[in-house]
């Protein structure tokens, strides 16, 4: 009996094997120099056959050494199924696939340090959404629209909104006078590009999505806001008329702040708003991480740190109350920007959303301009698996549950609620976006979405997913100057553009239907669904 | 499906008017029902204008019942018009048993109050009458206010009308201004309370068509104000709206069209008035109608006032002489109860225009 050494680890204990066919291979190297993660190499192997050419048996002994790319092994090098062989391969000789067998699960603490990696949550691979339809269509009484036609008005508000007995209005012989300035709100797209930071995503992914943000905004008039994500904002970018087009965001690390505060003199325009990040969907009550891997020069010098693991803590420190952050972060934001930008807050979606919610829209100072909420299907560029597979709380029921504590409080709308974690993860997000508006959110942020259309090939099946290594495959993910010359950036941007296209068109087509030229914010009536169970907790039609 | 009519008149005028206005409009509406608000009464009423008139269509254990309410909270009935009815066998009506227009006297510790208490505890009592006569389905209250007279009823309009000896012109029922509607089923149930025009403290509305953001405008409406009920009818939401902008936010009228159609964002940007109307959009946006409609509104000081949706999915015309105005959904109504008038003055608003009757009969216009 041949002696096996079982605790070794082979391709076979791992999530994903390599189906290599030689016969094809003209052994170019390309997928060996592709694999970021080192995975596959050039080797020689030994191979022995045996022939026989004569009448009688006169077995020939023969010993060839035959050039062979081949799995690395261990888990150091494990395939992530990233297909960037498969994509360089001029033969289709290599492809990585899936092995329904694998231990890495088990294996990926060795170390004794808790599984890390990046993506959505794996273990959640349906979308809620796509139980929900859009059941109520106009007919005969309140006609359709022409999606073609008629002009809609794709709007929605980023900022908080007073009651109408609230309004500073004077009546001057019969026309109303506003006397008294009101909390700033910004109508922007019900699409906001979510927080990815720079360092968390490549200067070039980033830049692709400002220049799509940019493109959209001046070539198409689409008023869609880009939020930078905790890390600071290049001082160029801070300096410059587009800096109306993003939200700055403020995190529990307060990377780049020193450098945001202090080019406050030289912002010509005010940003579009800012965004309080309390908590994130993806690992929610776990604080950013930046792996040091990630932390390169232009990095350092963007969020002013020296390299290092860069971990933003789970709280905002010194903030124990609701009414605390209130008092202390949205007063000072809102000073600094002398009460004309709007200052929102991100929070996970929790259990415990309903309350904060109701908190601050009860909140005197009447400051909070929006209530972020992020659910489990969010993404995110590293952390602890543990935290993305098992902490969080679906975003669906979330925000229904607070715009219902809202309609309970007559206040629906005055503070603009905004839905994130896993809008467009099967790719539908016009689809996902309409039917949380309906449901009562006001707009969605998407983010996941954005870099797979910059090309990442990360998906909630385990693929790739290797976000935190600093080995991005894609470029979109890594500050590996080699790797992020991958990335086309005019190309991403493109991508953006065309499908934010497309979304809007598709957001007409089930806003026309419905008989809407303005958002259905709230219209759960126009919503149906085939589960009981969710229409019961949704508080919408059951169908069958 | 439905149709809306309206008439105002420098002179008293008999409901028969406003069923000439309405059947001739018969093959867009479902003839479930006739209804109308009748308001600066004339006839038997014309006596009694500052006496808050209950219009109440019950059972005999509801009559007992309201009666009995009305004692207890020291309402004094002053006069009282029961309609003779036509009980010929045939009609298409399902009569309720009682039919009761009563006027009373305000409660003693009422009789020097301010008139903003006296239409607080006019809406009070309403709402209280409805509860109780809701148990049980004794009875259906449609209003309490001075001068305002309200029937509803299921059936066919024309022999609702010959139950009721509508036809008949016999000088009791008069008014100078009706807002009418020939249909009592809604989207939803067949409801007494569904049927248009509905009524809140001297305002009535009528409208026709969806109101495609029923549920938000409902979610919104419910915590605004304590007479914002019953939504059997997602027309209900527009007179709950302009009580809201008229009566308690007090705005001008002109806001109403701000408020229910407002402006693309685009417009907005480009006027004077911009501040206003963005906060307006804003803070009211769960106000706004979003679907295909025309109104026909009547304010407490008897003007009336037409306008419609932003994408004019619903018309309307107005038109008359000197001492009539009418407005229906379509025009051969006008042409019956106004055949002499000059149809080339008649006024098709558009999408953006509001359209109002005054006192006088004079129309006012202006673009949103
Ligand atoms: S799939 Fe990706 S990680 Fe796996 S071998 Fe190919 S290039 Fe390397
Ligand atoms: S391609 Fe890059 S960004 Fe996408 S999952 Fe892989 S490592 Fe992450």
């Amino acid at each position: 009996m041949e002696t096996v050494k079982t605790l070794d680890i082979t391709a076979n204990d791992l999530n994903w094997k390599i189906q290599y066919t030689p016969e094809h291979c003209t052994m170019c190297g390309s997928c060996v120099a592709a694999c970021t993660f080192r995975a596959i190499e050039v080797a020689v192997e030994r191979r022995a056959t045996t022939i026989s050419t004569a009448r009688q048996p006169e077995p020939i002994p023969q010993h060839k050494a035959v050039p062979v790319i081949k799995r690395v092994k261990g888990l150091a090098n494990a395939c992530v199924g990233c297909g960037m062989c498969e994509k360089v391969c001029p033969n289709q000789a290599i492809k990585p696939v899936r092995n329904e067998d694998s231990r890495a699960n088990i294996l990926a603490r060795s170390g004794g340090t808790p599984a890390k990696r990046g993506g959505r949550n794996n273990l959640i691979k349906e979308n809620t959404l796509d139980k929900i339809t859009v059941g109520r269509i106009s007919q005969m009484t309140d006609p359709a629209l022409d999606a073609e036609r008629h002009t809609f008005d794709i709007l929605a508000p980023f900022g908080r909104v007073l009651m109408p007995n609230e309004l500073p209005f004077s009546n001057n012989g019969g026309e109303l006078k506003m006397n008294a300035s009101t909390p700033p709100v910004n109508w922007i797209y019900p699409i906001i590009f979510s927080d990815m930071s720079i360092g968390a995503l490549s200067t070039r992914a980033w830049e692709a999505i400002c220049m799509a943000t940019a493109y959209l905004n001046e070539k198409h008039n689409m008023p869609v806001r880009m939020s930078s994500g905790e890390g600071g904002m290049p001082i160029q970018l801070m300096k410059s008329e587009y800096l109306k087009y993003s939200i700055i965001q403020i995190a529990s690390g307060h990377f780049g702040w020193s450098r945001i505060v202090k080019a406050l003199p030289q912002m010509k325009v005010d940003p579009a708003g800012i965004l309080i990040k309390i908590g994130q969907g993806a690992k929610p009550g776990d604080g950013g991480l930046l792996p040091a891997a990630k932390v390169a020069e232009h990095i350092q010098a963007i969020r002013g740190v020296p390299k290092a693991d860069l971990l933003s803590p789970p709280n905002h420190q010194g903030l124990y109350s609701i009414e605390e952050s209130v008092q202390k972060m949205h007063m000072s934001l809102n000073a600094a920007f002398k009460f004309r930008v709007p200052v929102a807050i991100k929070c996970s979606a929790s259990a415990t959303s309903v309350s904060v919610y109701n908190n601050l829209l009860r909140d005197p100072y009447k400051i909070c301009g929006g209530f972020f909420l992020d659910g489990i299907q969010g993404g995110t560029g590293a952390a602890n698996e543990v935290s993305l597979d098992h902490t969080g709380h679906p975003i669906v029921s979330k925000v229904r549950d607070c715009y219902l504590a809202a309609v309970k409080q007559g206040r629906q709308g005055q503070i603009p609620l905004w839905a994130g974690g896993g809008i467009g993860m099967t790719g539908n997000a016009a689809a996902d976006a309409f039917k949380m508006i309906c449901l009562g959110a006001n707009g969605v942020f998407i983010s996941k979405l954005l870099i797979q259309l910059c090309g990442c090939v990360g998906n909630e099946h385990s693929r790739c997913n290797a976000c935190n290594t600093g080995l991005c495959p894609t470029g979109i993910c890594t500050q590996d100057s080699r790797l992020v010359r991958r990335l086309d950036i005019d190309k991403a941007a493109q991508n953006i553009v065309e499908y934010m296209l497309a979304f809007d068109t598709e957001l007409r087509k089930l806003m026309a239907p419905i008989g809407n030229s303005s958002l259905p914010v709230g219209r759960s009536d126009a919503l149906v669904t085939t589960d009981k169970a969710m229409a019961d907790k949704l508080s919408i039609q059951y169908a069958c | 499906m439905c149709r809306i009519g309206a008439i105002k008149s420098k002179k008293p005028f008999h409901p028969s008017q406003a069923l000439r206005l309405m059947l001739p409009q018969q093959e867009g509406h479902d003839n479930s029902g006739f209804a109308m608000i009748m308001q600066d009464l004339g006839g038997v009423f014309a006596d009694y204008k500052d006496k808050p008139l209950l219009s109440l269509a019950c059972t005999a254990q509801g009559a007992k019942l309201a009666e009995e309410y009305m004692k207890e909270h020291n309402f004094v009935r002053d006069f009282e018009w029961v309609p003779k009815i036509d009980r010929r066998p045939g009609l298409d009506i399902k009569a309720m048993p009682l039919y009761m227009f009563r006027c009373y006297d305000y409660p003693v510790e009422y009789k020097s109050a301010d008139w903003s208490d006296k239409e607080q505890l006019l809406l009070d009592t309403r709402l209280a009458l409805r509860e109780l006569l809701e148990q049980d389905d004794q009875g259906y209250v449609f209003s309490f206010w001075p001068d305002v007279l309200t029937l509803k009823e299921i059936g066919d309009p024309s022999d609702i009308a010959t139950y009721f000896r509508l036809w008949d012109d016999n000088g009791e029922l008069m008014a100078r201004n009706v807002v009418t509607q020939c249909r009592q089923n809604t989207n939803y149930d067949i409801v007494r309370y569904a049927a248009h025009p509905f009524f809140i403290q001297g305002y009535t509305l009528c409208a026709n068509g969806e109101n495609t953001f029923y549920t938000k405008n409902t979610e919104y409406q419910r915590s605004l104000h304590r007479g914002y009920t019953g939504f059997e009818s997602d027309s209900q939401n527009f007179l709950y709206t302009l009580h809201y902008v008229l009566h308690e936010l007090k705005w001008p009228i002109k806001y109403f069209k701000h408020v229910i159609t407002p402006l693309p964002f685009s417009e907005i940007g480009k006027r004077s008035d911009n501040k206003e109307l963005t906060a307006i959009r804003q803070s009211l946006a769960n106000l706004e109608i979003n679907g295909p409609n025309t109104i026909i509104a009547m304010l407490p000081d008897g003007r009336m006032m037409t306008c419609c949706d932003s994408k004019k999915l619903r018309p309307v015309v107005v038109g008359g002489d000197e001492t009539t105005m009418a407005i229906a959904s379509e025009v051969c109504g006008l042409n019956v109860v106004l055949p002499n008038r000059n149809p080339e003055l008649d006024i098709y608003p558009n999408e953006r225009e509001v359209v109002v009757i005054t006192q006088e009969l004079e129309v006012q216009r202006w673009k949103q």
